[in-house]
């Protein structure tokens, strides 16, 4: 076996869809307009910044699961 | 207005017809509208300054529980509205005073947009993930070690250590030249193909080594037809671990950006 379908109907709840494919889309994906509020939220930083979000959690996890 | 208000804007669409949002929530379960901007139309919800200004969201984000259910909200809308008319994803955290300042920053980008509006109409995303089945694709999985008598066992060690290395390196390289002629093969399926940064294993929690992280731009009505397309390709690479996902609405087909590799 080397397919996993995840052959999502339309109505699959956003739930079951993996944090990490949506991410890839909501934070690089979508066409990129200044908001006037979020001026300097560029690209990049946008990413960044919740990378490390992403990445501080996953080792605070790692820590709690070594305690 | 007030100061603290400001406007989450969603989707762009040329034109909603007589589709009903009034049940839709966004972004801090606000109800979400429409809002006229320069000809199109943008499903925006009004949102809290406090918690949705620029500040607050640089630090909010940090916050990984409280991103996701931003990411989550923003998609729902995203997504409820792909069903019922053509639009064009907004990259989160796009934030205006009002509809007013919205539709003048669109009313620049108006064409290119219409354009973009066009390109994706009738067409959804397909995500193609493939990962390197470690054991697979070795010329040289289960041959015979060579005996220790050839010089000693520290010989033998170094000459089997080098074989894992080489074997690791040729698994590599097949994964790879597998995961490109997957990208070009599907790519030539497709009305537009975009490659998206390999997933960090940390983050997606799968620790094999990612070959591709693709999107495709695929008629709504061959969703099943590139579905088996994919399904062919993984009987083509036992080598590579294919994942489908989706359907996806147009976000990585949204940008003004032609990179297109179709």
């Amino acid at each position: 076996m080397s397919t996993t379908r995840e052959l999502a109907p339309a109505d699959v709840p956003s739930q079951r869809i993996a944090l990490v494919d949506l991410l890839d889309r909501v934070l690089a994906g979508g066409v990129v307009i200044t908001g006037e509020i979020t001026l300097s939220m560029a690209d990049v930083d946008l990413v960044t910044i919740s990378l490390r979000a992403l990445l501080a959690s996953v080792s605070a996890l790692a820590e709690e699961s070594n305690d | 207005m007030s100061d603290d208000r400001g406007v989450w804007a969603y989707a762009i669409t040329a034109d909603p017809g007589d589709a009903d949002l009034s049940r839709l929530t966004g972004v801090a379960g606000a109800q979400v509208r429409t809002a006229p901007a320069a000809g199109l139309t943008v499903l925006v919800s009004d949102v809290d300054l406090n918690e949705f200004g620029e500040a607050a969201l640089r630090r909010n984000l940090e916050d990984l529980d409280w991103l996701e259910g931003l990411a989550r909200a923003h998609h729902e809308v995203i997504a409820a509205g792909a069903k019922l008319f053509p639009l064009l994803p907004t990259r989160l955290a796009t934030v205006y005073s009002s509809d007013e300042s919205m539709a003048a920053v669109l009313g620049g980008r108006r064409n290119e947009l219409a354009a973009a509006l066009q390109r994706v109409g009738g067409r959804v995303e397909w995500g193609v993930k493939a990962y390197a089945i470690p054991e697979a694709g070795q010329p040289g999985a289960g041959r015979h070690e060579p005996a220790a008598a050839e010089g000693g066992a520290g010989l033998a060690y170094l000459k089997r250590r080098k074989a894992q290395l080489s074997a690791q390196a040729e698994s590599q390289r097949s994964a790879a030249a597998g995961a490109n002629a997957v990208h070009g093969h599907l790519s030539g399926r497709a009305a537009e193909a975009r490659l998206h940064p390999p997933q960090s294993p940390q983050l997606s929690g799968d620790k094999r080594p990612m070959m591709l992280n693709a999107a495709y731009l695929v008629d709504a009505d061959d969703g099943a037809g590139f579905a088996s397309e994919v399904a062919a390709a993984a009987d083509e690479h036992p080598e590579l671990d294919l994942n489908l996902t989706g359907p996806w609405p147009p976000y990585s087909f949204a940008g003004d950006e032609d990179e297109a590799s179709g």
